[in-house]
């Protein structure tokens, strides 16, 4: 008997009487991240790993009823075996491990291969049935390595300093953002939305190192911003407020902005390429990784990614999830990132 | 290579402009001289010979990466562009390369007539030295267009600001015969293969909207009305033996009308006419979505020729015997027109005729059927009237008659720019079509700041989805929207395009089930071909 079904309710374990990331309210939600398409209010119970845990009762509830574990960690529930490991996304990000009487299978969640210097990089489990994301599951993406995308980044935010523009980046407050800030902090200056700043707070606050920030405050003034890096969130990208800063120039970070379609339908100046899923090379990679006999294949381009593993001899099957549908990544509203922003 | 690759980086990116105005000029400050031939022969059509088919470029990406061919067009279908498909999918280069754009120009030129399997040599070892973005200009270079949105005019203004020359004599040394691979830049723009002296055109007099009752403009003697003719104004100048043809975006488009180059015979030097390009055929006036059809092409064949043949209405004279005669007053130039070529019978240039009224109730009347001979109202030229440069109060207005409508419902909403930012402003109307909804326009203006005010709330509250800036909305504020023509459009899904749309006003009487359908447009649009 398989150890996990996909319902109405989401991704359920008969065997342990759980679900992993149910878009509808359950006894015990296993949590891969925070993203609010992976976790929802309404579950009387939430297993996820330690640092996701204030982010979540940050985001949702602090009345959330959390348990936690860390990477490598394991707990019983009805007999089967949970474990957490890094799944490379965001901060706190797990595949879950399930095992029962020999039996293994492993939702990846949204996972990432390359390592973005702030998230514990992701790990290959073995498995026997494996649940991939395949948001960026066609072979025209293919990511550049981070750093040459920063240094890009870094360019474009020098030239703006030059021209007397403010350089505005838009990226998701959970995420996005502190990878950003991360890897662009230097000399210059950075300046985050209130939203982002919040989220910070709580994530310095179980325990990760992130560089110095500057909250955006009314006091703030223009000529300070021009000559920093402002990153706000989506909600924020057609607000009043960017369009009064000094000469604005905006630039999204996605993995969208690999195709000229794409940017264009934006209304950006400019687009990174800089993703927090993986891309065409790296979900083979991972799914390689894992021996799976048995892959589900969850939200993105499922069609042609489902077929393209069976055609190399994978069994691959698609199934129909709420997933995907408030990431950024998605260019969808994400009312939890709205009503922080508000 | 890679200057050239920024170059269309950032042409792409931006919607203003001011912006690619400014990224041309930089171009032109710092890229090599042959470089910039190439782009202004790209930019203006002079395409390099193809070299190779499109479909073997596809086949040996599909080749050497492995791909099958249904993934392929799953990631076509993703990206929507050949060249830029074939550039994401192929393996990171493993080598670079300096070569600049007119190198890359000539070793392509230079493939012509080889066997494909040197070219394909030739093709695979270029795609392993060049980065995403260049091998995507690259394989543009063989196989496609480069539209971006520069249009020769803004590509003069550009030259004209790098170079310090005037915008009009770039134009015409840019719109002239050369060939880029001998030309150097800077013969090319300060036009040494032509003689830009010949071609000035002289700017545009323009008229005011009549808004008052046309019985306050005095007694209608003193008067000259015309048909207001829906076309492309234009300017046809003959001086030394040379003809050009200047349309009113100060463009030269001489080449897109052969029906009018026996005008080089027919006209003494110099002479400049003021008229407008319309389709004719048996010097009658067809639809504008006619005119259409011969619009911005770069070649025309000889459908095209048949389907919408082309004349030009003469309205006026501005330049005979090589002398200025624009501060003649109207009533002399109409003379020397007529004398000049009224006699021109069988030719499909036509003096714009006069039309004779007594009395403003008259001409009032006439007005009306302006739309049965594809004309949009009626000029009123003052007979003692100068030919002004731009627009001037009092001496020429355009009469028009009122527009089509149509009542439709709002589906998109967009937020606007300026200083309407924050506020949904741009909205799209469809039609019914049985069950369905169909798009058929797009309008930004005419309601009042309150009335936005009002459907910004709407539409906050009632979005139902949002993809980029975009918000579909619940269907059901109906508008009436004013337009000045209707099209045949296989571009669009309604299978028409109307012209000019604009709200006329909130229809907040009516309900969504009494709009239009779109099948009342296509029995419009039958009416007007």
């Amino acid at each position: 008997m398989a150890l996990i079904e996909f319902t109405k309710r989401g991704i359920y374990c008969k065997q342990g009487d759980f679900y992993v990331d149910p878009w509808w309210p359950v006894d015990y939600a296993v949590t891969t991240h925070g993203h609010s398409d992976h976790v929802r209010f309404g579950n009387k119970y939430y297993l996820c790993h330690t640092l996701t845990k204030p982010i979540i009762k940050r985001r949702i509830s602090e009345d959330l009823n959390v348990e936690t574990l860390e990477y490598g960690e394991s707990i019983t529930r009805n007999g089967v075996n949970i474990s957490f490991f890094p799944a490379g996304h965001i901060i706190g990000s797990a595949q879950v491990r399930l095992e029962y009487k020999g039996e293994i299978c492993v939702i990846s969640g949204d996972y990432k291969i390359e390592d973005d210097g702030i998230t514990t990089p992701f790990e290959p489990v073995k498995c026997h049935s494996f649940v991939s994301e395949s948001t960026f599951g066609l072979p025209i993406y293919k990511w550049q390595k981070q750093e040459i995308v920063f240094n890009g980044i870094r360019n474009w935010v020098n030239d703006n300093i030059n021209q007397q523009k403010t350089s505005v980046l838009i990226a998701y407050s959970l995420g996005k953002a502190q990878r950003l800030i991360k890897n662009l902090a230097g000399d210059t200056p950075i300046y985050v939305h209130n939203s982002i700043a919040n989220l910070n707070e709580v994530i310095i606050e179980a325990g990760v190192k992130l560089p110095e920030t500057i909250r955006i405050t009314p006091e703030t003034t223009k000529d300070e911003l021009q000559k920093g890096i402002v990153i706000v969130p989506p909600a924020m990208r057609d607000s009043r407020w960017i369009k009064n800063l000094s000469h604005p120039v905006t630039g999204i970070c996605s993995g969208w902005m690999q195709v000229r379609a794409h940017r264009r339908w934006q209304s950006a100046d400019a687009g990174f390429a800089l993703s927090d899923h993986a891309d065409w090379p790296g979900l083979m990679e991972a799914i390689k990784a894992t021996s799976a006999e048995k892959v589900y294949v969850t939200h993105g381009f499922t069609a042609a990614f489902s077929r393209f593993l069976n055609d190399e001899g994978i069994e691959a099957a698609e199934v129909l999830t709420k997933f995907g549908q408030e990431d950024d990544e998605e260019n969808k509203v994400d009312l939890a990132e709205q009503n922080e922003s508000k | 290579m890679k200057r050239f690759a920024k170059l269309i980086q950032q042409l792409e990116l931006s919607n203003k402009t001011n912006d690619k105005i400014a990224a041309l000029v930089d171009y032109f400050n710092h890229a090599d001289d042959k470089d910039k031939v190439w782009v202004i022969a790209l930019f203006t059509g002079k395409k390099p010979k193809r070299p190779i088919k499109s479909a073997l470029l596809k086949y040996w990406a599909i080749d050497i990466t492995e791909t099958p061919e249904w993934l392929f067009a799953e990631s076509y279908a993703n990206v929507g562009d050949l060249s830029e498909t074939i550039a994401l999918l192929l393996p990171p280069a493993e080598n670079t390369s300096d070569f600049q754009l007119h190198t890359w120009i000539e070793e392509l030129h230079d493939l012509e007539g080889k066997d494909d399997e040197t070219k394909k040599d030739f093709i695979l070892s270029a795609w392993n030295k060049l980065e995403t973005q260049e091998r995507f200009i690259f394989n543009k270079l063989i196989s496609g267009n480069f539209r971006i949105g520069v249009s020769n005019k803004m590509l003069v203004n550009a030259l004209a600001k790098q170079s310090s020359l005037d915008s009009a004599q770039i134009m015409h040394s840019i719109m002239g015969k050369w060939n880029p691979y001998e030309i150097t830049f800077h013969e090319l723009i300060n036009g040494i293969h032509v003689n830009t002296d010949n071609s000035w055109p002289y700017p545009f007099c323009l008229a005011y909207a009549l808004e008052q009752e046309p019985e306050k403009l005095g007694d209608i003697s003193e008067w000259q009305a015309e048909w207001k003719w829906d076309g492309i104004r234009g300017q046809i100048v003959k001086r030394n033996g040379e003809l050009f043809i200047w349309s009113r975006g100060e463009e030269l488009v001489t080449e897109q009308f052969p029906e009018l180059h026996f005008m080089i015979d027919v006209l003494p030097d110099g002479v400049v006419l003021d008229g407008e390009i319309l389709a004719v055929q048996d010097k009658q006036v067809l639809s504008f979505s006619t005119l259409q059809q011969r619009l911005n092409r770069k070649t025309i064949n000889k459908k095209q020729l048949e389907d919408a043949p082309i004349g030009f209405f003469v309205y006026d004279i501005l330049e005979y015997e090589a002398k200025d005669f624009r501060e003649e007053p109207l009533s002399v130039r109409r003379k020397i027109l007529e004398q000049l070529i009224g006699g021109l019978d069988e030719s499909p240039v036509i003096i714009s005729p006069v039309i004779n009224c007594n009395t403003w109730e008259e001409l009032a009347e006439l007005r009306q059927t302006s739309r049965s001979i594809n004309s949009e109202g009626i000029m009123l030229k003052k007979l003692s009237s100068h030919y002004h440069s731009g627009r001037k109060r009092g001496d020429w207005w355009k009469w028009k008659i009122n527009p089509y409508t149509v009542d439709a419902v709002m589906i998109y909403a967009q937020k606007g720019s300026g200083r309407r930012a924050n506020f949904f402003t741009d909205y799209t109307f469809a039609v019914r079509d049985g069950e369905n909804l169909v798009t058929i326009a797009k309008a930004y203006s005419g309601l009042t700041d309150k009335e936005i005010k009002e459907v910004n709330s709407f539409v906050t509250r009632n979005a139902i989805e949002k993809f980029g800036p975009v918000r579909t909305v619940k269907p059901e504020l109906v508008f009436e929207i004013a337009f000045e023509g209707i099209a045949e459009s296989k571009r669009h899904k309604a299978g028409l395009a109307l012209r000019f749309p604009r709200i006329l006003r909130w229809r907040k009487d009516k309900k969504a089930d009494e709009i239009n359908t779109l099948e009342d447009l296509r029995q419009l649009l039958q009416s007007t071909l």
